[in-house]
């Protein structure tokens, strides 16, 4: 076999992994790649107009597909970029491979020009990183890289190649398989686990499951649905989650937390057996810990031993893939024929019924102003509950979550653990290169759209026609609504001066802009950007800058102390809330 | 006296730069306490054994372990202290070593089984093996405007009995 770079083996790696689309930018330590990309047509690459954009397309495109994202850049600046995209795709476990240049082997630690310690600085926001010194570990490298990325709890995994490894040569070969004797994920949950875990679900008068992104992750949502419904039991689900089961059916009392619904919260705090499934009690979904679902026995699926009892002490584990550990429940609970005890459950739907009846997403319609509620309820109805909806994080991304009921999983996109703003319109971006012919739609605010506007310049020049849904109330809204609820209306900084006319600006990236007024305009302006399947549309909705998200659970509070809309106008927070964010 | 939350946690790690850097960060970056850290290669060159002390409640202890687990580079783990186990430490100590005080230091460090290495005519220079309380011991009963320079290895350690840390 002939000798090759090691440019020519990383592409020839890429192809063997079957990567469709390389999101990424060319600079002085990568060119080398570049140049063995321009020689050929398979892999794909996406120049983006900012490296951090690089890694949340990747991203959207791996929470679309479950493929793992693939990014290159260049060393030093190239780098340090990227770093708020990989710790965005660590902290939701997104399988994310990124490639990044490096000084030549020689001048590493001269603080030579753009170089920076990446392997460094992305310890700790990455699932496992390496440096290449041989160009002989190259192929090899990249194969662990894939790897680790995607099995076990998903996460990134960065590569570090210096100019002088893609310089070199050497005969090519890529392992077919791999085996690290320091990584093996747990995929089949413990035998004695799951017959324990069924019989205490069985002894259950009160049951919920309560469900997170890892149920997503892991492919899982079949066997959850099948689950939930032989259960009969309520299923609450959290924002990393949503689309696991479908929203529309009668056994989901929606999203859960902070922002959850009342009926989700309260059997919740309720319920005598909780099933967790790929969920991590994370501090947005337990409210005040102490406080957290006093008389509940829990049973804790993950494939993560570390989240186990991490939050919150389980009564059950069971560490294995959702899919798995399910199918053995579900196995087992068909061949013994188990059921609840009907009664009981009966008696426990109709409490929830009446939790139910509080309408927790109730808000007050106007025919003046735009409710930013409203808009995504027409969005909803507009894409007939079929878009891919990716978000930024805020205010819009709360009500996205409420009033777009998703009903598939991988619908829904967006930065639940690190909260990323910029994240929505890349994110949007690589989930339409992957699903070219299906609606994608970004709904954002018109602070978060600001941090990554250049990218409307990418999207022109790979044609992603996504549709922009900007919920403009001149905020930061939901900084707005934590200062009106616990600054006394002090409005530091939350106000946003001398805003670009977005309209214009689509249209100067070569889009489609419309600016939306008036609330009997909004069914219409959306049928008319969706009617535009090749063109993106910039819609941009001048909204109510007073509405705030509710429910609501203050910071400090339990989850049965939740606000809402029409009953609580006004709203405190326990003074040791306000350490908590 | 056995402190119930002092634990002594041997790892056995891939010999890859890095890795050191993954435990270290690790402790640091979620806020837990090193007390000792102590690592080299095993008689495989491809692993390298990392000992440290640590100290929390059984809730971080066992968060501490999934955690380190958790890490690519980290092939086993044992903590010691869940069973019977040997420990040690290493500490060379530099002394003053003048008049008087010459000959109670060379008797000092006879009782603590202590072995001169280095002598000149104002100082000792003292090696001292055993577990960290009787080097604390040590240091205790030695005037401490004599002490000039302490130099420690960190705890180490290994399991009584048949019970082995390998691959």
């Amino acid at each position: 076999m002939e000798p090759i770079t090691g440019a020519e083996i990383l592409v020839r790696c890429l192809k063997q992994e079957g990567v469709e689309y390389l999101f990424g930018y060319p600079g002085g330590s990568v060119l080398h790649i570049y140049d063995a990309l321009h020689a050929q047509e398979d892999v794909k690459h996406v120049l983006v107009r900012h490296e951090q954009a690089a890694t949340h397309a990747a991203d959207g495109y791996a929470r679309a597909t479950g493929r793992p994202g693939v990014v290159l850049v260049t060393s030093g600046p190239g780098v340090t970029n990227a770093v708020t995209g990989i710790a965005t795709a660590h902290m939701d476990s997104i399988p994310m491979v990124i490639f990044s240049g490096q000084v030549p082997t020689a001048l590493i630690g001269n603080d030579a020009f753009q170089e920076v310690d990446s392997v460094g600085i992305t310890r700790p926001c990455v699932k496992h990183n390496f440096l290449v010194k041989d160009v002989n570990q190259l192929a090899e490298t990249v194969k662990k890289a894939f790897y680790i990325a995607t099995t076990g709890r998903p996460g990134p995994v960065l590569v570090d190649i210096p100019k002088d490894v893609t310089i070199a040569k050497t005969t090519f070969s890529y392992p077919e398989t791999i085996r690290l004797r320091s990584y093996n994920p747990t995929i089949k949950g413990h035998a004695g686990q799951i017959r324990k875990a069924v019989d205490l679900i069985m002894s259950a008068k009160r049951p919920i499951v309560y469900a997170g992104g890892g149920t997503v992750i892991s492919d899982g949502s079949a066997q959850l649905v099948e689950f939930t419904r032989l259960l009969g039991s309520p299923i609450t689900i959290t924002l990393m989650g949503l689309g696991a089961y479908p929203a529309t059916d009668k056994q989901f009392l929606g999203m859960l937390g902070m922002h959850g619904t009342y009926e989700a919260n309260m059997a919740m705090h309720e319920c005598d057996v909780m099933i967790a499934i790929g969920a991590r009690f994370d501090d947005r979904v337990t409210g005040k810990l102490e406080k957290f679902s006093p008389n509940a026995k829990i049973v804790h699926i993950d494939i993560d031993p570390s989240s186990i009892s991490k939050n919150v002490r389980v009564d059950i584990p069971i560490v294995g893939s959702v899919p798995h550990v399910l199918q053995s429940m579900i196995t087992q609970m068909r061949e013994e024929s188990l059921k609840l005890n009907e009664a009981a459950l009966s008696d426990w739907w109709k409490q929830i019924n009446a939790w139910r009846e509080m309408k927790s997403l109730r808000y007050r319609g106007s025919d003046e102003i735009i409710k930013p509620q409203f808009v995504v309820e027409k969005l909803y109805e507009v894409t007939q509950g079929r878009a891919i909806i990716t978000s930024d994080v805020g205010q819009h991304q709360m009500w996205a979550a409420q009033y777009y009921h998703f009903d598939q999983p991988r619908q829904w996109i967006n930065s639940g653990g690190l909260g990323t703003m910029g994240f929505g319109l890349p994110a949007a971006m690589g989930a339409q290169l992957a699903f070219p012919n299906r609606d994608v739609a970004c709904v954002t605010g018109e602070g978060s759209i600001q941090m990554m506007l250049q990218e409307l310049s990418t999207m022109k020049q790979y044609g992603t026609p996504v549709k922009i849904i900007n919920l403009n109330n001149r905020y930061l809204g939901m900084v707005r609504q934590w200062q009106e609820f616990f600054y006394q209306k002090r409005y530091s900084m939350s106000y946003m001066e001398a805003l670009p006319d977005f309209v214009k600006l689509a249209e100067a990236y070569g889009h489609v802009g419309i600016k939306i007024e008036k609330p009997s305009e909004v069914e219409g302006a959306l049928r008319e950007a969706f009617a535009m399947k090749e063109r993106l549309v910039f819609l941009d909705f001048i909204t109510d800058p007073t509405e705030n998200v509710f429910p609501m659970i203050p910071s400090g509070g339990g989850q049965n102390e939740m606000l809402l809309a029409e009953r609580d106008e006004m709203v405190s927070t326990h003074e040791d809330g306000m350490v908590l964010v | 006296m056995k402190n119930p939350h002092r634990h002594l946690i041997s790892i056995l790690m891939e010999n890859e730069s890095g890795a050191l850097s993954r435990v270290a960060n690790l402790f640091s970056a979620r806020g837990y306490n090193i007390e000792s850290l102590t690592v080299a290669p095993t008689n495989d060159p491809s692993l390298s054994r990392l000992t440290l002390v640590t100290c929390g409640n059984d809730q971080i202890i066992e968060q501490i372990v999934k955690q380190l687990n958790k890490i690519i580079d980290v092939v086993k783990l044992m903590d010691m202290t869940e069973a019977d186990a040997i420990e040690r430490e290493l500490m060379l100590v530099k002394t003053r070593a003048v008049g008087e005080g010459r000959a109670e230091m060379k008797r000092l460090a006879e009782i603590f089984d202590g072995h001169i290495l280095d002598v000149t005519d104002s100082t000792y220079t003292i090696e001292l093996t055993g577990r960290s309380e009787k080097l604390d011991n040590f240091l205790r009963a030695v005037d401490k405007d004599s002490i000039l320079e302490v130099a420690r290895s960190g705890t180490t350690g290994i399991g009584r009995g048949a019970r082995a840390l390998n691959v």
